[in-house]
């Protein structure tokens, strides 16, 4: 009984984020990027680009690092996490795409890259890596699909594939997901120094790992919680440990690259750029020295307040980069407008949902063993284990 | 040989001839509502800006190596070798990473519009193939914009930069910067007083890219070599490992 209101609740927000999404769709179709954004010749990109597009692929960075981790590295541990992980990383890439139809004046013509090339530019490396990835996401969720209406011939073709497919998805994110932060490479004279760095790749691939592996812990709580299921709390904490490493890693290049570029001294100004800097890295070092403690990794809710640190504090150091950051070289201030905000919280929520729909209609979280593919045994085999 | 603007800051007496032609040679309406506004944008292609009692013009540099041409994802841009960057609108789809680029901040975008286009100068390329002058340089009443080759040009500036030392900032802008533009300033004070971007690198700025996109191929096949690897490795010790019954 008392969860039912709480449901609710919840329910009534969705409803309500939902509605207002809708509206500010009307206000985007009809009254273009002026009617529904802040945008403006200075400033071009906003929270469509640095949140839907450059948080979504990075938070859907789990699973290309867990595809890695249990087939490449075959670290069969990880297994019963892969699949959401993979559902994760599609619907991700789905919404990514929705955000851009957003963004896009042009929204109509989204598929321009893949016809009209331009190897030069970032952007177009990102849109083909992003379109490949996405059908080889698609093809690495496939199977759950075909075990559920029991199509064994077509699982048996992809099972066929799978070797050279999961290879091809991680090169294709280690690509893009570092050409996210290639992207911002050409602005040296508008990115605030405390980001603008020759490595932004690199950070942009070292934190993507360490987000991935952040919202995997995120999502098996939150679908431990929904579905009732016993949370897999040893591999999360082991999980934790290679976050724990992944973060040091990745601070220890961010404080190396920072002080052999001598910007420490910005650091004594007081202005915006530097609070939300102190706030970003915070985000990462806090659930880094936590989770080196095996008191929190053990504890399924501080290990969950460490993911979600982590994820505040990548999203605060994408935001950091693709707006805040690139105020003042541009000259200008950029607040979202309420539409802008609606339309964010609308594509996260609809991530949400779906994932809830399909993780309740698809054996996501567990393969049965009696519609398992003959030659599929390897994928299913370690789900059932884990399950019994 | 490419083509190039200089603007001498020092002649130009702000009567915004050239805003006025630049509107007629691309159609868009121009009045003294417009006029007063001292800012490009999708309407207005290039402007005069007031710096006290100097002037500024502001317009497309068409630089030499441009930022906007490298980063457009459907190379909707494209330096002519006649010097002007042009824009194609039917291949453009919108994503404004010209705007983002720009050093100049030069791309404007139509906000308000439901099938939206960036706007900019481009040196009047269609004029220039046919061998006439941009509408701005020849409707300047007094020489301030002059339109040629850019050697010339350059020899030109820093001819008047020789016989008038006190009457200029000794410097020409837009040699260095970026790797060079084809629109090029003279002053009487320093670039910044009159509004000009002066934190600019001498690098050209797809350099910063490319640097990083040039090693695509190297990852690609090296990481197919490593990944293949592990695998191989990692997979093989779990098979020989079942077949001896250690599982």
């Amino acid at each position: 009984m008392r969860k039912l209101p709480k449901i609710t609740v919840w329910r009534a927000i969705f409803v309500a984020i939902l509605m207002s999404g809708l509206y500010a769709t009307y206000l985007r179709v009809f009254y273009g990027l002026g009617g529904s954004t802040n945008l403006s010749d200075k400033f071009p990109w906003g929270l469509w680009i640095a949140f839907d597009v450059m948080c979504g692929v990075g938070l859907a960075a789990g699973g290309f690092t867990l595809v890695a981790m249990v087939h490449i590295f075959n670290i069969e541990k990880y297994k019963p996490i892969l699949r959401p992980a993979i559902l994760t990383a599609f619907l991700g890439y789905s919404l990514v795409v929705v955000g851009l139809l957003y963004d896009l004046g042009r929204p109509d013509r989204l598929w321009h890259p893949l016809v009209m090339w331009n190897p030069h530019s970032v952007m177009f490396e990102v849109a083909w890596c992003v379109t490949l990835y996405s059908t080889v996401l698609f093809l690495e969720f496939l199977p759950v699909v075909l075990e559920k209406f029991g199509l064994h011939k077509p699982l048996e073709w992809i099972h066929k594939i799978s070797v050279p497919l999961m290879i091809l998805g991680v090169l294709l994110s280690t690509l893009h997901q570092s050409s996210l932060g290639t992207l911002f490479l050409i602005v040296p004279e508008k990115l605030y120094p405390l980001w603008y760095t020759p490595i932004l790749p690199l950070l942009f691939y070292v934190s993507a790992i360490a987000v991935g592996l952040a919202m995997t812990i995120f999502e098996s709580w939150h679908s431990s919680r929904a579905f009732g299921r016993a949370l897999e709390l040893p591999l999360l904490m082991s999980m934790a440990r290679v976050l724990a490493v992944v973060l040091s890693v990745y601070l220890w290049i961010r404080f190396l690259d920072l002080s052999h570029r001598h910007v420490f001294g910005l650091l004594a100004q007081n202005r915006i750029e530097t609070w939300l800097f102190a706030l970003e890295i915070l985000l990462m070092v806090v659930p880094m020295v936590l989770l080196y403690q095996q008191r929190i990794r053990s504890s399924p809710g501080k290990l969950y307040a460490c993911a979600v640190m982590v994820v505040f504090g990548f999203i605060a150091n994408r935001l950091n980069v693709g707006t805040t950051g690139l105020e003042a070289g541009s000259g200008t201030h950029y607040i979202p407008r309420w539409s802008e905000v609606a339309i964010t919280l609308s594509i996260v929520a609809a991530g949400f949902a779906t994932f809830r729909l399909i993780a309740e209609y698809f054996p996501v979280f567990e393969a049965h063993s009696q519609e398992r593919a003959p030659s599929a045994t390897q994928e299913t085999e370690a789900d059932t284990v884990e399950v019994a | 040989m490419s083509k190039a603007i200089l603007y001498d800051s020092t002649l130009c007496i702000g009567c915004k001839a050239c805003e006025a032609a630049c509107a007629e040679r691309w159609g868009l309406p121009y009045n003294d509502k417009i006029a007063a506004e001292e800012k490009i944008s999708a309407h207005k292609l290039t402007a005069i800006e007031t710096h006290g009692d100097k002037f500024c013009r502001r317009l497309c540099m068409n630089c030499v190596q441009p930022a906007c041409v490298s980063v457009c994802p459907v190379g909707a841009l494209q330096k002519t070798a006649l010097g002007p960057v042009t824009y194609d609108a039917d291949k453009c789809m919108g994503c404004r990473y010209c705007m983002q680029a720009c050093p100049f901040q030069v791309p404007t975008y139509e906000w308000n519009s439901r099938l939206p286009k960036m706007r900019k100068c481009n040196m009047c390329y269609e004029r220039q193939s046919a061998g006439k002058q941009t509408a701005c340089a020849e409707a300047c009443p007094v020489g301030a914009t002059v339109n040629g080759e850019r050697d010339e040009l350059i020899q030109e500036a820093k001819r008047r930069l020789a016989e008038k030392p006190d009457q200029y900032y000794g410097k020409i802008y837009g040699i260095e910067e970026v790797g060079g533009t084809s629109v090029l300033y003279l002053s009487a004070v320093p670039f910044a007083q009159i509004g000009l971007r002066t934190n600019v690198p001498e690098e050209p700025l797809p350099e910063t890219t490319w640097r990083v996109l040039e090693l695509v191929p190297d990852i690609v096949s090296t990481g197919t070599v490593l990944l293949g690897g592990i695998y191989w490795i990692t997979n093989r010790r779990a098979e020989v490992a079942k077949k001896e019954g250690r599982r």
